[in-house]
């Protein structure tokens, strides 16, 4: 078990959110089904490295790696 | 609407129709309402949105609000908001007294948040699954009489697409009962605070409605209401970020439960062609690729499909023209209906088609789930420029028009990003600004095939457009440094899965819009056109009857057609209209502008497409017979003294720049007002662009001439 942050993970690699370091970014994620606990997967990158999108709750999910770095993930 | 009697407006249903963004609740709206809907300014916020009619089958009458999509009654964005004031408010004039909310089956777990909120606030709610996809439809089995039963309201399913389950979701409308008084998270599982008190002295409907308004506290307008907010809040020491935290904990909580109980996923993966399609459109190098490629057809189909309708248009008002000219007697009346009506709003309708082909573009876009990938890539590009990846949509739509484009800005959550994209969107390229580029590049730009395939004039409108964008990203990173701001900035955004866009919701896009366009600029061309016919018609005392009696001395020693031509320049050139001509004329002569240029641009300030209608009304007065198209009469002007056409190559250019940047818009400027609550914005915006237009247009005249 190994903690990172959700904009450190590569491609296709997978964690648990554990907690939020930014309030008013958790709040917007977790009104939208990424609590803490759900599983995320790293879908893609857009052409400049940044948005990222993962696959949270059954959905797509864009935000920037600023926003990534926020959550804390645990793999 | 004319549809009901004033007295049935007092007592129908007011039903709102809310859900997450992307949930198919637009194409629900549609459905229910047909054509039967408009868009007004509501009291209170100053927003537009769509209120749609519809009756019921016990003959009782629905007024259904479809308000903007959000996840919770918690607002992040402007247009958010606008959904929390109307549901939560029960003050506000357009608060329903039942809401239907729409949850997309494939994402049934964050819409039953926003749903399972809205049931504890104690407003009635009926469900509704909307069944967007097949796809979805295989994957996911939905016990609705389990989930129904769990949530105390009443469920339904609804195809949007195909149409079922709208009679029986009339019938469930129809029969609505009273709210359940069992919240699903009673406030008092979020936080110990006496939220029971203060439902009491707010005299909210529940104690979880009370939690809403608290949190929701900056929108109360009463002082005495904020004051019993700001003392709840320091008596109770209140921890805002955490008791919405705990909601979301425990909430979700709930609803994983529900949707354990009555949702079987048979498949789990049900966006496979999603991501193969996303592979793609989101490539490094073939998104973008891709995205210009999208960019360049749409105007190569403006510019060629449309103009065979066009063509028709044009015949049909001139054959019309022609027959009013006969058919009523000669006189003052005769020559205001054809001279100043027809030939104005003639100019305008032809471009009817090119502004549906536009609207059918943007409306496809939209509804596939491509502008969603749009600002995905363009995000990291937009930022450098104090823009977001949710500004490209405003911006594109502002290719079509700056003012709901404007309003669109709202999704934008950060205050600076939402004022640049604000300020710079009316030097997007809107469609009416496309019948005067239309205008003057069929006037000096062959109509020749490049390679075959290549219309040359279709690549001048684009390169218009091109420069327009430019311009807008140009302006906003100019501004990025003048305008201060430590809000933060975020860009979290679901990516929908694509969906096939429909015909029909095109359809209504191109109806809406079309309509909007023919009434509102009709109605000001109209009065535009009689004013100028008369301004161009009368001159101060008896100048007209002056000169008519010059012609009249002169004989014959000209030919009766030159006389008659002369005669009518020289009438103009005394008209009122030619007086005010003049008067700016000094102002724009460096541009390459004579004095009838100069009406049009007084014109045109109550909207551009009245360009051409003047052109056409000043080049009509004194010649209703004449039938050549304004592009022909054009095209036959001569500078009277050198003789020289007027409308050369430099003089269209610099015309068509002047056109791309000035903000010759009343109803953008209005806009402005009311989306940043000020003068300062719109005046600040009009004035930048008035320098651009008017730089770039004596450059672009003194290059080429």
């Amino acid at each position: 078990m190994t903690e990172k942050l959700l904009s450190d993970l590569r491609i296709g690699e997978q964690g648990i959110i554990k907690h939020f370091i930014d309030d008013f970014i958790a709040l917007k994620l977790m009104e939208m089904g990424c609590l803490p606990g759900e599983q995320v997967i790293l879908e893609r990158l857009a052409p400049m490295g940044d948005p990222i999108a993962i696959s949270v709750s059954g959905y797509s999910l864009s935000l920037r790696k600023s926003e990534a770095a926020k959550v804390v993930i645990q793999q | 609407m004319g549809l009901f009697s004033s007295q049935e407006k007092e007592n129908y249903l007011r039903i709102a129709m809310a859900g997450n963004p992307n949930s198919g609740k637009s194409t629900l709206f549609n459905l229910l309402t047909g054509l039967r809907q408009k868009t007004g300014n509501f009291p209170g916020v100053t927003v537009d949105l769509h209120v749609g009619y519809t009756r019921l089958s016990n003959g009782k009458k629905v007024e259904i609000i479809d308000l903007p999509g959000t996840y919770s009654l918690f607002p992040k964005a402007a247009d958010e908001q606008v959904t929390a004031e109307v549901l939560c408010n029960p003050a506000h004039s357009n608060h329903p007294q039942l809401t239907v909310l729409v949850a997309d089956s494939s994402n049934l777990k964050r819409s039953l948040y926003l749903c399972s909120q809205l049931i504890d606030t104690g407003m009635p709610v009926i469900l509704v699954l909307n069944m967007i996809d097949v796809a979805v439809k295989k994957s996911i089995a939905i016990n609705q009489e389990k989930l129904s039963q769990l949530l105390g309201i009443p469920v339904i399913g609804v195809n949007s697409l195909e149409g079922s389950g709208i009679a029986a979701l009339k019938q469930l409308i129809e029969s609505y009962q009273q709210r359940n008084d069992h919240p699903l998270i009673p406030a008092n599982e979020i936080s110990a605070h006496n939220w029971l008190g203060l439902q009491q002295i707010m005299s909210c409907l529940t104690p979880y409605d009370a939690f809403v308004t608290f949190i929701n506290r900056r929108f109360l307008k009463d002082a005495a209401e904020q004051k019993i907010m700001e003392d709840f809040f320091a008596q109770q020491q209140v921890n805002e970020v955490q008791l919405q935290t705990n909601e979301a904990v425990i909430r979700f909580k709930k609803i994983t439960g529900v949707i354990e109980q009555c949702v079987a996923y048979k498949q789990r993966n049900s966006y496979e062609l999603t991501h193969k399609i996303d592979n793609i459109i989101t490539h490094k190098i073939w998104g973008f690729v891709i995205f210009l490629a999208i960019l360049f057809t749409i105007f190569q189909f403006i510019f060629s499909f449309s103009a065979i309708p066009m063509e028709w248009i044009e015949m049909g008002f001139a054959n019309f023209s022609d027959w009013v000219a006969h058919a009523l007697p000669q006189g003052i009346l005769n020559d205001v209906i054809t001279g100043g009506i027809l030939a104005g709003l003639s100019g305008v309708v032809v471009f009817i088609p090119q502004i549906a082909f536009l609207f059918a573009f943007i409306a496809i876009l939209e509804d596939s789930g491509y502008m969603a990938r749009v600002s995905f890539i363009m995000d990291r590009l937009m930022r450098r420029f104090g823009l977001n990846g949710k500004s490209i949509i405003p911006l594109i739509s502002g290719a079509a028009c700056a003012v709901p484009a404007i309003m669109g800005a709202r999704t934008i959550s950060n205050n600076k990003e939402r004022l640049i994209t604000i300020l710079v969107t009316p030097l997007m390229s809107c469609s009416a600004r496309l019948p005067v580029y239309t205008l003057l590049i069929a006037l000096v730009v062959p109509n020749k095939n490049v390679g075959g395939v290549i219309n040359l004039q279709g690549v001048v409108l684009m390169a218009l457009y091109l420069i327009g964008f430019l311009a807008a990203i140009g302006a906003a990173l100019v501004l990025k440094y003048l305008i201060k701001s430590r809000e933060q900035s975020y860009f979290i955004m679901e990516l929908p899965i694509y969906r096939m866009p429909q015909a029909k919701q095109v359809g209504m896009v191109i109806y809406d819009k079309v309509k909007v366009f023919l009434l509102e600029a009709g109605k000001i061309i109209i009065a535009i056109s009689v004013i100028l016919w008369l301004m161009a018609s009368f001159a101060p005392g008896n100048r007209m009857q002056e000169i008519e009696q010059k012609y009249a001395s002169i004989g014959n020693t000209i030919s009766e057609q030159e006389r008659s031509n002369k005669m009518a320049a020289e009438k103009l050139e005394a008209s009122y209209a030619g007086i005010a001509g003049k008067l700016i004329e000094p102002a724009i002569a460096p541009l390459g502008f004579d004095w009838k240029i100069g009406i049009s641009l007084v014109t045109s300030f109550a909207a551009r497409e009245v360009f051409v209608g003047t052109m056409a009304t000043i080049y009509s007065v004194g010649d209703q017979a004449d039938e050549r198209s304004i592009r022909q009469k054009m095209k036959e002007e001569l500078n009277p003294t050198t003789l020289q056409p007027v409308y050369t190559t430099a003089v269209a250019f610099s015309l068509m720049l002047f056109y791309a940047f000035a903000m010759q818009c009343m109803s953008t400027i209005a806009v402005v007002y009311r989306e940043t609550k000020g003068y300062k914005w719109p005046l600040v915006q009009f004035l930048f662009m008035t320098a651009m237009a008017w730089l770039s247009s004596f450059t672009a005249f003194h290059l080429l001439s």
